[in-house]
């Protein structure tokens, strides 16, 4: 099996069919990008996987980690442990406005290990707090924002916040880790400073899916780019290829006009 | 009638106007809580309800709810079942509640949806989301319509004389019958003084909060 594996995840809103059977699986350690139209789906596929919507059908599967299945009940904890096995970065970041960059990845933290705690009195709590805190300090730095961790998120620009909000989702050490339209709320000044954290994180191992009309970054760092149209999987395979030689009519055309609106 | 006769009478009539202040509040405010999630529930006919019974309430005059409240159980049974000033708590705590449940609502409905969406992939439970991620937000933004409100209570109370409570504007009134006016008119002082403190309460808290934005 591999890694993380999807089977058949599909998902409707009413009477509106989003997903209409998306079979996908990644390796450990690969960064795969998800590119496509507005309304294909791509954006309620990341959050099927962490389960912000809950697919109507199909199979979520990591390897050591859960098994979710659409047929079966489960319970708000059990739904909380696997959300905990994945990572989600916003399109508009969501910081916490009323707490520090600092607070921002440590209080989340700091909430599960309270909750650990509660269950597992055999470890102590402040020291397990103070690594909490190490950690916070640590992954801030990884995505160089050492001078502002007592910074408000007021005081950041969009790409310092999105890179603390980068640092938060990694604080729980998350199996995959996505991102959803990751620059889109950037100046584009700003977009290099959050794609290059990204690059760092894969050159790290991190495992993750980036949803993003960056195709110049698709190219460079994802190792795989699939491509999303009308609720299914319409083709995927290395970024050059699918890029220079797509197969699909529905591919070139997208790729034709994002290229484009690119030139024009 | 001296003028420390009068300003002592006044401070009796005060007295009362800031216990209906105070317990109005002190009941108000979580209890408008309690029917802010009432009408924000998703079971339909709690919300409807609901929504119907902050109509009526916001919909009639206070005065006539005072009214109501104090004689219409006393009508039903016969007996006066409640004290003048009883009658006055209640009656403010049930109006004064939905229109705070009407600011809560407001507030709460106001907090971007990503912010649950950030808290509940961070992990958090629902409780742990509006303790530590949405509550302050809340509070910031009913800051200073909380601060009108307060403010229009602390003038509302005056309607409690419509049953003979006598807070500041009815002991100023008594000094009407031997012909003296400007007790009534010296009573705004005492007021501008409660709304003045109350202002400067308010500013402060919003200086408080100053340090995030929302």
């Amino acid at each position: 099996m591999a890694f993380l594996e999807v089977k058949n995840l599909k998902k409707s809103f009413g009477s509106t069919k989003v997903l209409h059977g998306i079979d996908f699986s990644m390796e450990q350690g690969e960064v795969v990008a998800v590119i496509g139209a507005s309304g294909g789906g791509k954006t309620t596929f990341l959050r099927c996987l962490n389960f912000l919507e809950i697919a109507d059908e199909g199979t979520i599967e990591i390897d050591g980690g859960f098994s979710f299945n659409a047929e079966k009940k489960y319970t708000e904890s059990e739904i909380r442990e696997m959300i905990l096995r994945m990572g989600l970065v916003f399109q508009s970041f969501n910081l916490f406005p009323q707490y520090t960059a600092f607070d921002n990845v440590f209080i989340p933290m700091k909430l599960r290990t309270v909750e650990r705690h509660k269950k597992d009195k055999s470890f102590d709590l402040a020291a397990a707090l103070e690594e909490n805190r190490e950690r916070a300090r640590y992954l801030l730095c990884e995505v160089g924002l050492k001078d502002k961790m007592q910074n408000y998120p007021w005081q950041l620009s969009g790409g310092q916040q999105q890179r603390v909000a980068i640092a938060r989702a990694l604080a729980q050490n998350p199996d995959v880790l996505c991102f959803d339209e990751p620059t889109s709320a950037l100046d584009p000044e700003l977009t290099g400073e959050v794609l290059r954290v990204i690059k760092e994180l894969k050159d790290k191992g991190c495992t993750m899916i980036v949803v993003t009309h960056e195709m110049e970054f698709a190219r460079k760092v994802a190792d795989r780019a699939i491509f999303f149209a009308d609720g299914v999987i319409e083709e995927e395979g290395v970024p050059e290829k699918l890029f220079e030689h797509p197969t699909s009519p529905k591919t070139a055309a997208f790729l034709g006009h994002v290229n484009g609106s690119l030139n024009g | 009638m001296g003028f420390l006769e009068v300003t002592q009478a006044l401070l009796d009539g005060l007295w009362n106007t800031f216990l209906i202040f105070a317990l109005t509040l002190v009941l108000a405010l979580p209890l408008g809580l309690v029917i802010s999630f009432g009408s924000m529930s998703k079971i339909k006919p709690i919300s409807y309800i609901v929504k119907f019974f902050v109509w009526i309430i916001r919909g009639v005059p206070l005065m006539l709810q005072v009214i109501i409240i104090y004689y219409v159980p006393g009508m039903l049974f016969g007996v006066p079942v409640l004290s003048r000033f009883v009658a006055v708590i209640v009656a403010f705590v049930i109006n004064y509640a939905c229109y705070f449940s009407e600011i809560y609502r407001g507030g709460i409905e106001g907090i971007p949806r990503g912010q649950y969406e950030a808290a509940q992939v961070l992990g958090m439970t629902k409780w742990e989301t509006f303790r530590t991620v949405i509550l302050m937000q809340v509070i910031k933004r009913i800051l200073a319509p909380m601060g009108n409100e307060v403010i229009t209570l602390v003038k509302d109370t005056a309607l409690a004389r419509v049953i003979m409570v006598v807070e500041i504007i009815q002991a100023a009134q008594n000094f009407a019958a031997y012909g003296l006016m400007w007790p009534l008119f010296y009573t705004a002082v005492f007021y501008l003084a409660f709304v003045g403190v109350l202002t400067l309460l308010f500013g402060y808290l919003e200086k408080k909060l100053s340090y995030y934005k929302v």
